[in-house]
């Protein structure tokens, strides 16, 4: 048992050089240094002191969505991991996981987020919303439409859209420089 | 009527004017019935005959937060007879806090809730002094804490209680007299527990966070396609309306401009699905994440903790092993366990060495040496000066790879002084190491 009365009063202010850094901090700081970040994934830093935003973008070497590169921005909070990363794509692209603002479908970035996940597992679900883009939770309704009933025709309006081509009259943007 | 037919030994004052100052004999015999003499499951330290003393004259108590939890722990310990009280609260009384927080009363209504829950009690209560802070917690340091003997959290902020927590923690520094115990209540709704964290020694408010209910949210695709729920309207308008219609405003929760604007979008949703349930009170809600709180709820935790306080500073009995959660939804029920450690933990979990290097060692080299050091065994090792955050060799992202990798050719001594403390982090490590680096 503590005993609160033997505890004696602190006598100084010893030393104290212990970091002023936030477990929030901490952790992100662990998920940074220990990513295996693929070929197909930069990550960049605006300001190299601030670990909580930093943009990523993605180069998909495979399925629909080859030869783009795909930015976003990840937004962490003080509250991490309780609360999940904050992630948009800042480009206006045609996918069914993502809407014409940059919302992202990812369960584990909202409903399914729990702390025990980490940034590694927000990049592994990124990256696979590119190889396997999702008809079942659309964010854009017309392109889950397309690719559902008619992949080759969906297969065409991603390389048009990647080409800052329209997709029925939606304008996107350039993707491929 | 019983209940004061039992208690005709104890005398009570004869106006409320004369307890200012006053004590009165007897006035503290139920809690002496426990500090008087023994009992089959005191601590063998355990001297009868100091509890008063102890309670009245020297222990220093803090309460933080003064809402619906700190209220009842006020109130509890003062009449208990704790006698030196301080109280933190950022916050200004809403009228909506009347209904349960009830050392409010309608005039106060926009006046610190720190303050006037201070004076209420001082005013009420014969003899204990209540200071208090309106600011926040983070305005104070260490020495603060320190000069306190036992602190109680009511607060229903994750952040907030993080933040104590990692102070409470941090602040021990391998020395058991900087150690001060932490109890921290938390209620939501029918559901709360009561737990006793000593600092270092118990698990902490950071290792049960993964335990902590997350705020209902919905899969965006079914906000954004198919509503079902006058939630899901709700969010409609909070999570993608707001930031397509309204791009450069910042959304507040506390202006009603804003929530009127939230429930008029959400409403227009709920009509075009045929939804019905949206309202102002719900839209309020569902955006600020309001839990209902429970008066009863707040009593019982309140009353437990403050139990435990009187339990650890007196000594009299033996405290909660440290965890003990309530829920009232179906019956009373209460589950009180022993909540372990996580050798994870970013606050309590971070691990500490010192070492000594030649003072020319080249920080590729140090690494090396951390590599091979058989009682750690790390694997690819991150490092980051403490006291700066200065980073001095990360292995990824490839970003901060390639902004370091100049830093393997220097000299440690270049960058960390002897007596600094390195940060490392490593895919081995539970969670992080610091390294105190002295030189031969
Ligand atoms: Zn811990």
């Amino acid at each position: 048992m503590i005993k609160i009365w033997s505890i004696k009063k602190d006598n100084s202010s010893a030393e104290k050089k212990k970091p002023k850094v936030s477990a929030a901090q901490i952790r992100v700081q662990k998920d940074l240094t220990e990513l295996a970040l693929p070929e197909t994934m930069q990550m960049t830093f605006p300001d190299e002191h601030d670990l909580l935003n930093f943009n990523l973008s993605i180069t998909p070497d495979e399925g629909f969505y080859r030869g783009g590169i795909f930015r976003f921005t990840f937004n962490i909070n003080n509250n991490y991991p309780h609360d999940p990363p904050k992630v948009r794509c800042i480009q206006k692209i045609y996918h069914p996981n993502i809407d014409l603002e940059g919302n992202v479908c990812l369960n584990i970035l909202r409903e399914d987020w729990k702390p025990v996940l980490n940034l590694n597992s927000v990049l592994v679900g990124l990256q696979y919303l590119f190889l396997e883009p999702n008809a079942d939770d659309p964010l854009n309704k017309d392109a889950a439409e397309d690719l559902r009933t008619n992949r080759k025709n969906f297969e065409y309006n991603v390389k048009q859209s990647m080409r800052g081509k329209d997709v029925k009259g939606v304008y996107f943007e350039n993707v491929l420089s | 009527m019983a209940a004061t037919q039992m208690q005709t030994d104890i005398p009570t004052p004869q106006d409320a004017t004369d307890t200012v100052k006053k004590d009165w004999p007897g006035r503290w015999s139920n809690m002496n019935k426990f500090l008087d003499r023994r009992g089959p499951f005191c601590d063998s330290g355990f001297i009868p005959g100091h509890g008063e003393d102890i309670l009245l004259n020297q222990c220093r108590i803090l309460v933080i937060g003064a809402g619906g939890l700190g209220c009842e722990i006020l109130k509890n310990l003062a009449l208990s007879g704790f006698k030196e009280i301080e109280v933190i609260d950022m916050d200004t009384i809403d009228v909506s806090n009347l209904n349960r927080q009830f050392l409010f009363r309608q005039s106060d209504v926009g006046s610190p809730k720190a303050k006037v829950a201070a004076e209420f009690i001082m005013k009420r209560v014969a003899g204990v002094k209540v200071s208090y802070y309106y600011g926040k917690i983070q305005d104070k340091d260490e020495d603060y804490y320190l000069g306190f003997h036992l602190i109680i959290c009511g607060l229903d902020s994750v952040e907030a209680r993080r933040w104590i927590n990692a102070t409470l923690v941090n602040m021990v520094q391998d020395d058991p007299e900087r150690i001060r115990v932490l109890i921290d209540g938390g209620t939501e709704g029918f559901k709360g527990q009561a737990r006793v964290i000593i600092p270092t020694i118990t698990s902490c408010y950071e290792c049960s966070l993964e335990m902590l209910s997350k705020p209902t949210s919905y899969p965006i695709c079914t906000i954004a396609n198919t509503p079902r729920l006058p939630e899901h309207c709700i969010e409609w308008a909070s999570v993608l309306q707001w930031p397509k219609l309204r791009e450069n405003e910042k959304m507040d929760t506390d202006d009603p401009i804003h929530i009127q604007w939230l429930y008029e979008t959400a409403l227009a949703r709920a009509k075009e699905f045929d939804i019905t349930g949206v309202t102002y009170s719900l839209t309020q809600g569902v955006v600020k994440n309001i839990i209902p709180a429970i008066a009863s709820t707040n009593a019982i935790v309140a009353a437990s903790c403050c139990n435990e306080a009187f339990k650890i500073i007196t000594n009299s009995q033996p405290y909660l092993n440290n965890y003990m959660m309530y829920t009232g939804n179906e019956g009373v029920y209460t589950f009180t366990f022993e909540h372990q450690k996580k050798s994870d933990c970013p606050v309590c979990g971070i691990q500490n060495i010192s070492v000594e290097v030649k003072r020319d060692i080249t920080v590729e080299d140090f690494i090396d040496f951390l590599k091979e050091k058989p009682d750690i065994q790390l694997k690819k090792p991150s490092l980051t000066k403490a006291s700066t955050n200065e980073k001095i060799y990360w292995q990824s992202p490839p970003f901060f790879e390639q902004k370091t990798r100049p830093n393997l050719e220097k000299k440690l001594s270049s960058i960390v002084e002897e007596g600094d403390d390195i940060l490392i982090t490593d895919s081995s490590l539970p969670i992080s190491l610091t390294v105190k680096i002295s030189y031969v």
